[in-house]
């Protein structure tokens, strides 16, 4: 197993950091955030253009740049440090790898190269009212019409449902349950019968939507009834990409934290001198560095395609989950009474990590998950 | 035990307000006029002094008073907000021409008030105020900038910290003022809050005019009345201060009563979502299902040990208090406690709301108050004096273990070290 990132690996990092402090400062976030649609869609296609970033880990052969989950982690984690607003999770890891695990080869050479360009933006529906992310919950429907299908139903906290151009989506053949029946399909945005309403995020930097399916088009992606196996490993990849991308966010907020006690006086001294302080900062340095080895580790292991993986996915975004909320309920407190004003960011990812905490299954969640599937 | 008023007993008290209220309760009265009743009789605050709207009788039959009045659904002083720290303060330390001028219209409503304490600069070391009261003729002038000043918006009145002495330690060189907020000198804007709410204030100081007879101790003596108001503002979060909270009964003195609370509590809309909605829990977990879920009762059951526990000690603080014995351990241990809970609570709200945590306002749960627990709580274990303040206090004061060597009371407070805080 990798332990350690190559030196072009951390110069890639450092030069996503550059492009994303320039872009995204703060002032962006809010800025962006405030709006339906959560990003500025010229300004993504540039950035995204300029640094490859959709590319990443699509395989060469669709005009990708064939690099890895450790490369798309490093991405993800500098986003979360960011906060950058733009539909990259949902696009790159939720469509992308749905695409990937599932679609063949033909579908996939129609529809990741114009995602390695940045022409389009996708994402991947799999939740419905329930919330649940389990296969066994989908309930929608898909019913074979002419060459295609049609679909109904309903999906719910869609990651850029209402801006994605391309929805990929997880439906089954009417009368199946649980696992059986399952089939990925592909809907255009723009197909008739298709509702989608913008969902009011507790984190604005995650927009999230509802979408209503009234007997919609949609191309079957890969075999159809054979969506189980794919979904669970999309699944995987998802949540120790989610994994990465919090550790960064985590990361952010511990060292704000510490820079803002460093400054702070009170009673005639900094109040980083005091030993609850200490304390306090010790302990999210332990928390972070954890996480992040847990969620590198994670990375590494989907490269290798690595026999633990189940289980050592759901422990990653378990102990992100803790890590990240436990950095934010400090840095909070670590700031007093600024820390929960508005104008202070320390909510910004405050929020965020509350909403990645319950984001694809909580703490609890995956525990479960990890010890069902846990081998020695 | 030492009883210390012999004549009275709970049976004779209850026979007492009970009569009183049967002559005199009248829901066709207006708010004010029926709280000056009141105040006259003294049934509205029984444990005050008689000569000043109270009946001189022992606290512990507060609840036998509240219970009558509840009986008959009479409606009671005005007892929400910042208001009833005014009270205390001035009862403790003010002049009689404090108690005379502001006792009675805080009592019947009539006033609202704020308290100007925390600084940009000063939070935690609330002695560290840099607000200044210069003496003018017999005047006194103050200029600075105060800050978290929950209501300052609707008040008329102001509890103000400002140092009038930079030449002695920081403790001594402070003085307490009553401040008239409604004068051009005093500007305030709404701070909003990572909830939405904009439930407190910056207030700004310019020249801004306190009248001789408005201050409320000697220069030197303004720490001390600050932590008067300070304990009944800590002790306040144990959360056995009366919630006011409006009935559906009919009547004009019930119409006016909803008025008021509607605009009294308006900042405070979001404070039982801060302390964690705990009341809440068992009716999600039904509703949820998620009762029947091993982890989650887990989870619930040590929130539910919490919360009980701590009420209870609260209980016993306030019984031995009753009883005229001197606060043990338990007195201090409510706001440190009540952090506790609030966050477990954030905790198993969340897991009992699984995805629909990650929404808010109207797309969300119970239209809005789940989301906003979560965003609420991290208040909790910072106003009034953060936890590890609490932790400092419980441990030096209760615990008497040394103190941490001080750096900044021990020299003239023009020369400690702080940071400089623009405006
Ligand atoms: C919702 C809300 C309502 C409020 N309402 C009012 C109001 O109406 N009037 C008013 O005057 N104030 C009000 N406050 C202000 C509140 O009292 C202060 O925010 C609080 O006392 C902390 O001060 P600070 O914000 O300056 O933080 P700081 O004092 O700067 O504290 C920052 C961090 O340092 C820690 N720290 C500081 N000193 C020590 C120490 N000696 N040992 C260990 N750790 C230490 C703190 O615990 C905290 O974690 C309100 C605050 C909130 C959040």
């Amino acid at each position: 197993m990798r332990f350690s990132f190559s030196n072009e690996q951390e110069e890639f990092r450092s030069s996503v950091r550059r492009a994303l402090e320039a872009r995204s400062p703060t002032t962006e976030v809010r800025k962006q955030m405030a709006t339906e649609a959560g990003f500025d869609r010229e300004g993504w296609k540039k950035l995204n253009q300029e640094l490859g970033l959709t590319a990443i880990h699509i395989p060469e052969a669709y005009d990708g740049a064939g690099f890895g989950f450790g490369e798309l982690g490093i991405v993800l984690e500098e986003m979360g440090r960011n906060l950058l607003c733009a539909p990259f999770f949902s696009t790159a890891v939720l469509a992308t790898t749905a695409i990937l695990n599932a679609g063949t080869d033909e579908q996939k050479k129609a529809l990741l190269p114009k995602i390695a360009a940045g022409e389009i933006t996708a994402t991947l529906a799999f939740s419905e009212d329930s919330g649940l992310n389990d296969a066994a919950s989908v309930a929608m429907t898909a019913t074979p019409s002419g060459a295609g299908w049609k679909l109904d139903g309903a999906k719910s906290f869609v990651l850029d449902g209402q801006t994605a151009d391309l929805i990929v989506v997880l439906a089954r053949k009417p009368g199946s349950k649980g696992e059986d029946g399952l089939s990925f399909f592909t809907v255009d945005a723009k197909a008739a019968g298709l509702g989608r309403t913008p969902l009011k995020t507790m984190d604005e930097t995650r927009k999230m939507a509802r979408l209503t399916f009234k007997g919609v088009d949609a191309k079957l992606l890969g075999a159809e009834g054979g969506a189980a196996a794919p979904f669970a490993k999309t699944m995987q990849q998802i949540i120790v990409c989610l994994a990465n991308e919090m550790v960064g966010g985590a990361e952010r907020l511990r060292e704000d934290a510490l820079e803002y006690v460093k400054m702070r006086m009170q009673f005639g001294r900094s109040i980083a001198s005091f030993q609850t302080t200490k304390n306090k900062a010790a302990d999210m340095l332990v928390d972070v560095e954890m996480a992040k080895s847990a969620a590198y580790y994670a990375a590494a292991a989907l490269d290798e395609n690595d026999d633990d993986l189940p289980a050592v996915a759901s422990l990653a975004k378990a102990t992100a989950a803790e890590a990240y909320l436990q950095t934010a309920i400090h840095a909070v407190q670590m700031h007093g009474g600024i820390g929960f004003t508005w104008d202070n960011d320390t909510h910004l990812w405050f929020k965020r990590a509350k909403s990645s905490e319950i984001l694809f299954g909580d703490a609890n969640h995956h525990r479960e998950l990890m010890m069902k599937n846990w081998k020695h | 035990m030492t009883e210390q008023t012999s004549e009275h007993t709970e049976d004779s008290v209850r026979a007492d307000v009970r009569a009183w209220l049967k002559d005199n309760w009248d829901p066709a009265l207006g708010l004010v006029e029926w709280r000056l009743k009141l105040c006259d009789s003294g049934w509205g605050a029984p444990h005050w002094p008689k000569e000043w709207y109270g009946r001189g009788l022992p606290v512990k039959f507060n609840t036998v008073v509240d219970e009558e009045f509840a009986r008959i659904g009479a409606v009671g002083v005005a007892k929400a907000g910042i208001r009833t720290l005014a009270a205390a303060t001035i009862l403790a330390h003010g002049t009689d021409f404090h108690k005379q001028k502001f006792l009675k219209r805080i009592l019947t409503g009539e006033d609202t008030w704020c308290q100007l304490f925390s600084e940009p600069g000063s939070g935690s070391d609330m002695a560290g105020a840099v607000t200044r009261a210069d003496k003018q003729g017999n005047k006194w002038i103050i200029n600075g900038q105060k800050v978290w000043t929950t209501s300052a918006h609707k008040a008329q009145w102001g509890l103000l910290l400002a140092r009038a002495n930079w030449d002695v330690a920081k403790h001594k060189g402070l003085a307490y003022f009553i401040l008239d907020m409604k004068q051009p000198g005093v500007q305030v804007h709404p701070l909003k809050q990572m909830n939405y709410h904009a439930s407190f204030n910056q207030v700004f100081f310019t020249d801004a005019v306190v009248e001789p007879e408005m201050m409320v101790c000697d220069v030197g003596d303004g720490w001390t009345v600050a932590t008067t108001t300070l304990m009944h503002e800590r002790r306040g979060a144990d959360g056995l201060r009366t919630w006011a909270q409006a009935t559906n009964r009919q009547g004009r003195i019930y119409d006016e009563e909803r008025a008021e609370i509607a605009t009294t509590m308006a900042p405070y809309t979001w404070y039982p979502q801060r302390a964690g909605r705990v009341d809440l829990v068992m009716k999600r977990a039904e509703e949820t299902g998620k009762i029947n879920d091993p982890v989650i009762r887990q989870e619930i059951a040590k929130l539910l040990c919490m919360s009980k526990s701590s009420e209870w000690t609260a209980r016993r603080a306030r019984a031995a208090q009753n009883l005229g014995r001197p606060q043990g351990p338990e007195g201090s241990l409510g706001k440190l406690a009540s952090s506790h809970v609030a966050r477990q609570a954030a905790r198993v709200h969340t897991y009992l709301t699984g995805s629909d945590a990650l929404l808010s306002g109207k797309d969300s749960p119970m239209d809005g108050v789940i989301a906003e627990i979560l965003v609420s709580v991290p208040a909790t274990s910072i106003a009034g004096g953060t936890d590890e303040i609490q932790r400092n206090i419980i441990s030096e004061r209760v615990l008497k273990m040394p103190k941490e060597p001080s750096v900044d009371t021990n020299k003239p407070f023009k020369d400690v070290p702080r940071n400089i805080v623009s405006s």
